[in-house]
Formats: C-alpha cells, structure tokens, sequence
C-alpha cells in the first residue's frame, strides 16, 4: 500500500472516530445533570472540533486550515472562562450550597 | 522515501489521535461526577488534539506550518488545565458537591475552616 493511500485511508478513520466522540460529547450535553457538566461538554466539543479541522487539513493539503483550528480552540477558552464566571455568580446569588448533586 | 514515511507516521498518529479524542468523550459519559470527569476532557482531549497537530507539522516540510503546529500545540497545553482548573474551582465554590465516591476533599476541610468570605472571593 502506497503511503497516500494509507494516510486517505487513516485519516477517513479518524474522521469517523472524531464524529462519534463529538456525538458522544453532544449526549453529554443534552444529558448533562448539572450546569457545568453542559459547560465542560462544551469545551470539549470545541476542541474536538478543532481537531475535525486539523484531520480535514491532511485530507485537502490545504494546511492553512491550522490557523482556523488554533482560532476555535483560542475562542473555546474564552468561552469556558465566561462559563465558569457565569457558574460562580449563579451560584453565589443563589445562597447557600446546591444539594442533589453527585449522588 | 522520507515524504513517504512522513505519508505513513501522520497517517498513524491521525487515527491515535481521533482515538484519544474519542477516548475523552467516552470519559466524559463515563465518570461519575465533574471532578473526575474534568480528567478526562481536559488530558486526553489535549493529547487527541495535539496528535492531530502534530501528524499536521510532520506531513507539511514546511517551516511557517511546523510552527503554526507547534505554537497550537504550546497554546492548548497552556489554556486547557488553566479552563478546567476554573471551571472547577468556580463549580466547587458555588456548591456542587464531589460524589459519594470521593475519599479526600481538602478544599472543604479548608473551607470550613472559618475563613470562607476570603475564599469565596478570591476566585475566578
């Protein structure tokens, strides 16, 4: 097997294993239980999402796609840092500790 | 030859990578609370993501991707615990308990301790 056929072949694989992780990352956020599982959820899509991109880089040869990947991951840390802002505060207006969690 | 066997190592760390990616999905579905689940988002989501980048710079040749790779490599290691260390925290400070599987929970102890209006506001 010559080596451009063995890497469509790898990365039409890693394509398929992506998909189903960021299908499972999306039943973990419809799922969710508490509010920063959802979040956490979140933040993992996108970074699977950036490396959706990456594999689709190899696959076209259009490497500039890097820079979009790089881009994705940059605004899902923000993201999560306003997230985990947003958690807090709900929590603190709230008032005293959140039962039922964990089980 | 050499473009060659750049052709087959991307092609095997593509499909570890993807594997990593999945793992931490799985993870995720898998643990019991957000603490533990926070491991497998945070650490394997980082090496699945950086396999990617990296198969990138080895199959490129070319200096400015290698960088890009490198650099997006460098940016995710540095941003990832720093997320999931404040969503934790931010978590933990609002009040959503540890499961019951949990054996050793320190910030309570530390909490409960009798400086909590110190605690609570420093964060975040």
């Amino acid at each position: 097997m010559s080596g451009t056929l063995f890497l469509d072949y790898a990365s039409l694989a890693a394509l398929a294993l992506l998909t189903l992780a960021l299908l499972l990352a999306v039943l973990q956020i419809v799922r969710g239980e508490t509010l920063p599982d959802r979040v956490l959820g979140l933040d993992l899509l996108t970074m699977l999402g950036a490396g959706y991109i990456g594999v689709i880089a190899v696959r076209t040869g259009i490497l500039l796609y890097v820079d979009i990947a790089i881009a994705l991951a940059l605004a899902g840390f923000l993201a999560t840092l306003a997230f985990a802002r947003y958690v807090q505060h709900r929590g603190e207006r709230n008032g005293s500790r959140i039962e039922g969690e964990g089980r | 030859m050499i473009a060659e066997i750049a052709r087959y190592s991307a092609g095997v760390l593509l499909v570890v990578g993807a594997m990593f990616g999945l793992l931490s999905a799985i993870g995720i579905l898998r643990l019991p609370d957000l603490y533990t689940r926070m491991h497998a988002a945070s650490k394997a989501g980082t090496v699945g993501v950086g396999l990617i980048f990296v198969a990138i710079a080895v199959i490129s040749f070319s200096a400015p991707v290698i960088l890009r790779a490198l650099a997006g490599i460098f940016f995710l290691v540095l941003t990832t615990p720093v997320s999931a260390h404040l969503l934790a925290r931010a978590a933990y400070y609002a009040g959503f308990h540890p499961a019951k599987l949990t054996v050793a929970d320190d910030l309570d102890a530390q909490i409960n301790r009798g400086d909590r209006a110190h605690n609570r506001h420093d964060s975040v």
